[in-house]
């Protein structure tokens, strides 16, 4: 097996647990890491194309280092977000979950405007 | 080569964003009339893009920098993507006349954070949306689809409130999720085919198993974005919850755009890779979420709620032209009329829900509340509002002249056409429920007011007269039969959705 059939696989495996983390966590903060878990799947996959289409004398292709630079840029500020609304909720809730029927403050009949 | 007008692509992607940064920048006094300079801006910009298309009668294209894709990337507009840039002008300019009335920002009042908000991430989701329409390249339109999330996921949480919060987190996650599987999806294409570039992939796709992979794995992502019934769980809460103007934001415009992605890659990258049962499983999907959505709708005690849930069913039928569109291609039949039903049912259910949820900020503002159960009195206070939401009501049911009949029309015939009587039959019960919750509202909303009650808040003219325009936009959009060219057909390659195996 060559190396970037290694990562690839490695990347595959990494995909899969965050997929699981992301399906069976209840707490928004883990599926928050396990989309990470994802990502970083996606970005080590990213990285092996481009070292299997290295050419002319370069380490690697540069068009997907320029993807991985690019979606892992995207991914941090979805993140970043991801944590600034859960910090939010934290402070307005005194709660992390996501189910709606929560012990702490159940606004069931609370009008939105 | 970039064409005649494609210097207009780069403006309508970039005219939004340049709006955003001035708004940001001059600040909460100047930022509606910023937001106001932009639409003018960009609705011309829609409609140059429209004109140069049609004028010229194949796609515009604009290669950024000059470099021509492999290497470089191009900004591509058809049919599809100049009828839904100049949709979604119409309706952003409709919901901002709408949204001076909440948002506006009068001089002498202290700048507030919410309205603030709202100009810019309105201007935000309108410029990705536009990025979304012409791209021609599948990682330009992922980072178009994370800037949609971005800019919508705040919308559903304007006013700050825990609950709304949550339904904000709750579609983040899936937003996130459904984007990087579908990053992932693409990875394996480019891995596999050594190009993102939208005309050069389609040329090289073979049916193999990688193809297939990407190809799931991308729907599927893009699915869950678009909240197609299973993955619908996260959008009523997160609709009904946000102010009126966002909702109709959130529920006529940004699912639309991960939908037309479906279409981009199932019709111009995918073609001769899709099978038939996967044409219809996702058909199945559209006629569940159409069955479900409006059954629900017709549970729910509140307008809002009952208008998130109505447009739970009517992605679904967004959906149920990929099975008829396959089975013409296979039957070597013309599937043009199938994909022209698609979009017109995007873009009448796009302005007719756009006027809904608006026209229901407006009743709840009257009422101070949106129960269904106690509308009595609203058709009096606010005739107009009411008017619009049946008209709205009629071009989801499919009545004619609507656009929503039209749309349902082209379906349908294609549904005969191909024998596909199933899809036929749950188009009109879903037309039937439909038509019961949409009178339900009516109805109870024409019950005279109890002796002595008073509107809460008297509601201006213009806002009201912005819901009904919209919804004459919708309900008249059934005279795009009358157009002497077929738009949408304008620069499509002709490629079959099932290969000629």
């Amino acid at each position: 097996m060559d190396t970037p059939t290694l990562f690839g696989l490695a990347a595959a495996i990494l995909v899969g647990l965050g997929l699981y983390g992301v399906i069976a966590h209840p707490q928004p903060l883990r599926k928050i890491l396990a989309f990470n878990v994802i990502g970083s799947g996606v970005f080590l996959l990213l990285g092996a194309i481009a070292r299997r289409g290295a050419a002319a004398g370069m380490g690697g292709d540069p068009v997907p280092q320029a993807l991985l630079i690019t979606g892992i840029v995207v991914a941090f500020s979805a993140t970043a977000v991801a944590v600034a609304l859960l910090l939010r909720l934290f402070g307005e809730t005194g709660s992390v979950t996501l189910s709606s029927d929560a012990p702490a403050k159940a606004d069931g009949d609370k009008p939105h405007g | 080569m970039t064409t005649d007008g494609g210097l207009l692509l780069a403006v309508a992607v970039l005219a939004p964003f340049v709006g955003v940064m001035a708004g940001l920048a001059l600040g909460g006094r100047f930022v509606v009339r910023v937001a106001f300079l932009t639409l003018v801006v960009g609705l011309g910009t829609a409609l140059g893009v429209a004109r140069a298309l049609v004028q010229s009668g194949r796609a515009v294209v604009y290669l950024l920098g000059g470099w021509a894709p492999p290497l470089g990337v191009a900004l591509r507009a058809d049919g599809l993507s100049a009828v839904m840039l100049v949709a979604v002008a119409v309706v952003i300019g409709g919901i901002a006349v709408y949204a001076r009335a909440d948002f506006g920002m009068p001089a002498g009042t202290p700048e507030a954070r919410a309205p603030f908000t709202f100009w810019l991430l309105l201007l935000a989701v309108w410029g990705s949306l536009n990025l979304v329409f012409v791209s021609g390249d599948l990682f330009t339109l992922y980072v178009a689809l994370e800037l949609l999330t971005f800019a919508g996921v705040p919308l559903v949480c304007l006013d700050g409130k825990g609950e709304t919060l949550r339904s904000a987190l709750r579609y983040l996650l899936f937003a996130l999720v459904g984007s990087v599987l579908y990053l992932l999806g693409a990875t394996l294409l480019f891995g596999a085919y050594g190009t993102l570039d939208i005309a050069l992939l389609a040329a090289r796709v073979r049916p193999e198993p990688i193809t297939w992979v990407a190809a799931a794995l991308m729907t599927t992502g893009l699915l869950a974005k678009t909240a197609l019934f299973p993955l619908h769980i996260w959008l009523p809460p997160a609709h009904a919850g946000a102010p009126a103007a966002a909702s109709a934001v959130l529920s006529a415009l940004v699912v639309k755009g991960s939908w037309f992605l479906v279409v981009r890659l199932w019709f111009d990258v995918f073609p001769g890779v899709i099978t038939r049962p996967s044409a219809q499983l996702l058909g199945a999907l559209g006629a569940s979420a159409i069955l479900v959505g409006n059954v629900v709708a017709l549970r729910q005690a509140r307008l809002k709620l009952l208008i998130a849930y109505s447009t739970v069913a009517q992605i679904g039928y967004l959906f149920l032209m990929f099975p008829l569109v396959a089975g013409l291609d296979a039957a070597h039949l013309d599937s043009g009329s199938a994909v022209t039903g698609g979009m017109l049912q995007a873009i009448s259910h796009a302005t007719a829900k756009a006027a809904m949820f608006m026209a229901a900020g407006l009743v709840y503002a009257t009422l101070g509340h949106d129960r269904v159960a106690d509308l009595r009195g609203i058709g009096r206070a606010l005739p107009m509002t009411v008017v619009a939401f049946a008209l709205g009501g009629a071009s989801l049911i499919g009545l004619p002249p609507s656009g929503g009949f039209l749309a349902k029309w082209l379906l349908l015939s294609a549904a005969v056409a191909t024998a596909q009587w199933w899809w036929a039959l749950v188009m009109l019960v879903g037309g039937l429920l439909t038509s019961a919750y949409v009178f339900l509202v009516v109805v109870r909303a024409m019950a005279p007011a109890e002796a002595g009650w008073s509107p809460k808040v008297r509601v201006p003219r213009y806002p009201q007269v912005a819901v009904l325009a919209l919804a004459l936009c919708s309900f008249l959009l059934g005279a795009a039969a009358l157009c002497p060219v077929d738009v949408v057909r304008i620069g499509r390659p002709h490629a079959a959705l099932v290969g000629s195996r």
